[in-house]
């Protein structure tokens, strides 16, 4: 089971209301996770009643850039610009580097300034660190893993669509 | 397959070519026991590379990390090198498996998918035996690492 259950700091996308709950856990440097993208944003097109949170699973020791893109995202929504991110880093997965993440932030027409000194800080290392600890505890073993209203889905993500739909 | 409450049986074997590790003296820690059926199997890398991932968790419950299988040190040591693994493997290779059978984790030549977490006074706190294809994650260890803490 999801644990904890979405709260007011995850990240929400879709149908706030929504009365299907989506959750992934991701990691930026997942090639799986890279696809996965292209099949939720599909799905959120497709259905209109589907509330999609996004959790940080970064497999840090693997994938060298995962953590520090997970930041990105953090730092960039604390210019509300979470999701814009989140999407530029899947759609520059092949492209993952230190300035990437700058020029991203920059086409995002983020306050640069602003931007480089949330990439170093901590909280937002903890806030990751967070949700890593808790995808553990709701039983995510590797990436992508989602979780339909709370329930682990041990399916193939390909799927994911067919089975949300029904 | 050993249970809660049973005495961990002592076993020393290779971690690298040139590094033994002996159970009993990590006595004063909690011990986490990763049976695995082979290096390089893909589940198996992914369930080691997550556990790579958890090490400073597990850290904080004062616990310490083992894989054990039936490959020898030096592919050990090219599997660690090659996934950047931060704990020891242990090589259960001469006699073949002699430690997965004490711990009754042992089948056609492989140590079965199989997690013990034994305290600090050597006592096995939690088992568990996972389909062999299938990734038994880390929420178990937590868990039982969280109760015993509890208790302590």
């Amino acid at each position: 089971m999801l644990t904890p259950p979405i709260t007011s700091r995850d990240h929400v996308t879709g149908n706030q209301q929504g009365s299907t709950e989506i959750v992934e856990y991701g990691d930026f440097q997942c090639p799986y996770c890279g696809e996965a993208f292209g099949i939720v944003r599909d799905l959120l097109q497709a259905l209109g009643n589907v509330k999609f949170v996004f959790r940080h699973f970064p497999l840090a020791e693997s994938h060298e850039y995962a953590m520090d893109a997970a930041i990105a995202t953090e730092a960039a929504a604390r210019q509300q610009q979470f999701w814009p991110m989140h999407d530029a880093l899947y759609q520059h997965q092949q492209e993952l580097s230190d300035e990437l993440f700058t020029e991203l932030a920059q086409q995002l027409q983020l306050n640069l300034d602003q931007f480089r000194e949330d990439m170093q800080d901590n909280i937002l290392v903890s806030k990751v660190e967070a949700d890593f600890e808790s995808g553990i505890r709701s039983g995510v073993n590797g990436t992508p893993t989602f979780f339909i209203n709370g329930k682990r889905f041990n399916g193939d993500y390909r799927n994911l669509l067919a089975v949300v739909r029904h | 397959m050993l249970q809660k409450g049973d005495q961990a049986p002592d076993f020393t074997l290779a971690a690298s070519p040139d590094k033994m590790v002996t159970l009993s003296d990590l006595r004063g820690k909690n011990v986490i026991l990763a049976f695995y059926p082979a290096d390089w199997s893909p589940v198996c890398t992914d369930q080691m590379g997550l556990y790579n991932e958890m090490l400073r968790f597990f850290e904080r419950h004062n616990a310490v990390l083992l894989g054990i299988s039936v490959d020898g040190k030096w592919c050990h040591q090219a599997f660690a090198k090659d996934r950047n693994l931060h704990f020891d493997l242990l090589a259960d290779f001469e006699p073949k498996g002699a430690v997965s059978r004490q711990y009754g984790v042992y089948k056609n030549g492989e140590s079965l998918r199989a997690l013990f977490v034994i305290d600090d006074q050597g006592v096995i706190q939690w088992s568990y035996l996972s389909p062999i294809g299938e990734n038994p994650g880390a929420d178990g260890i937590l868990q039982a690492l969280e109760t015993m803490n509890a208790t302590a």
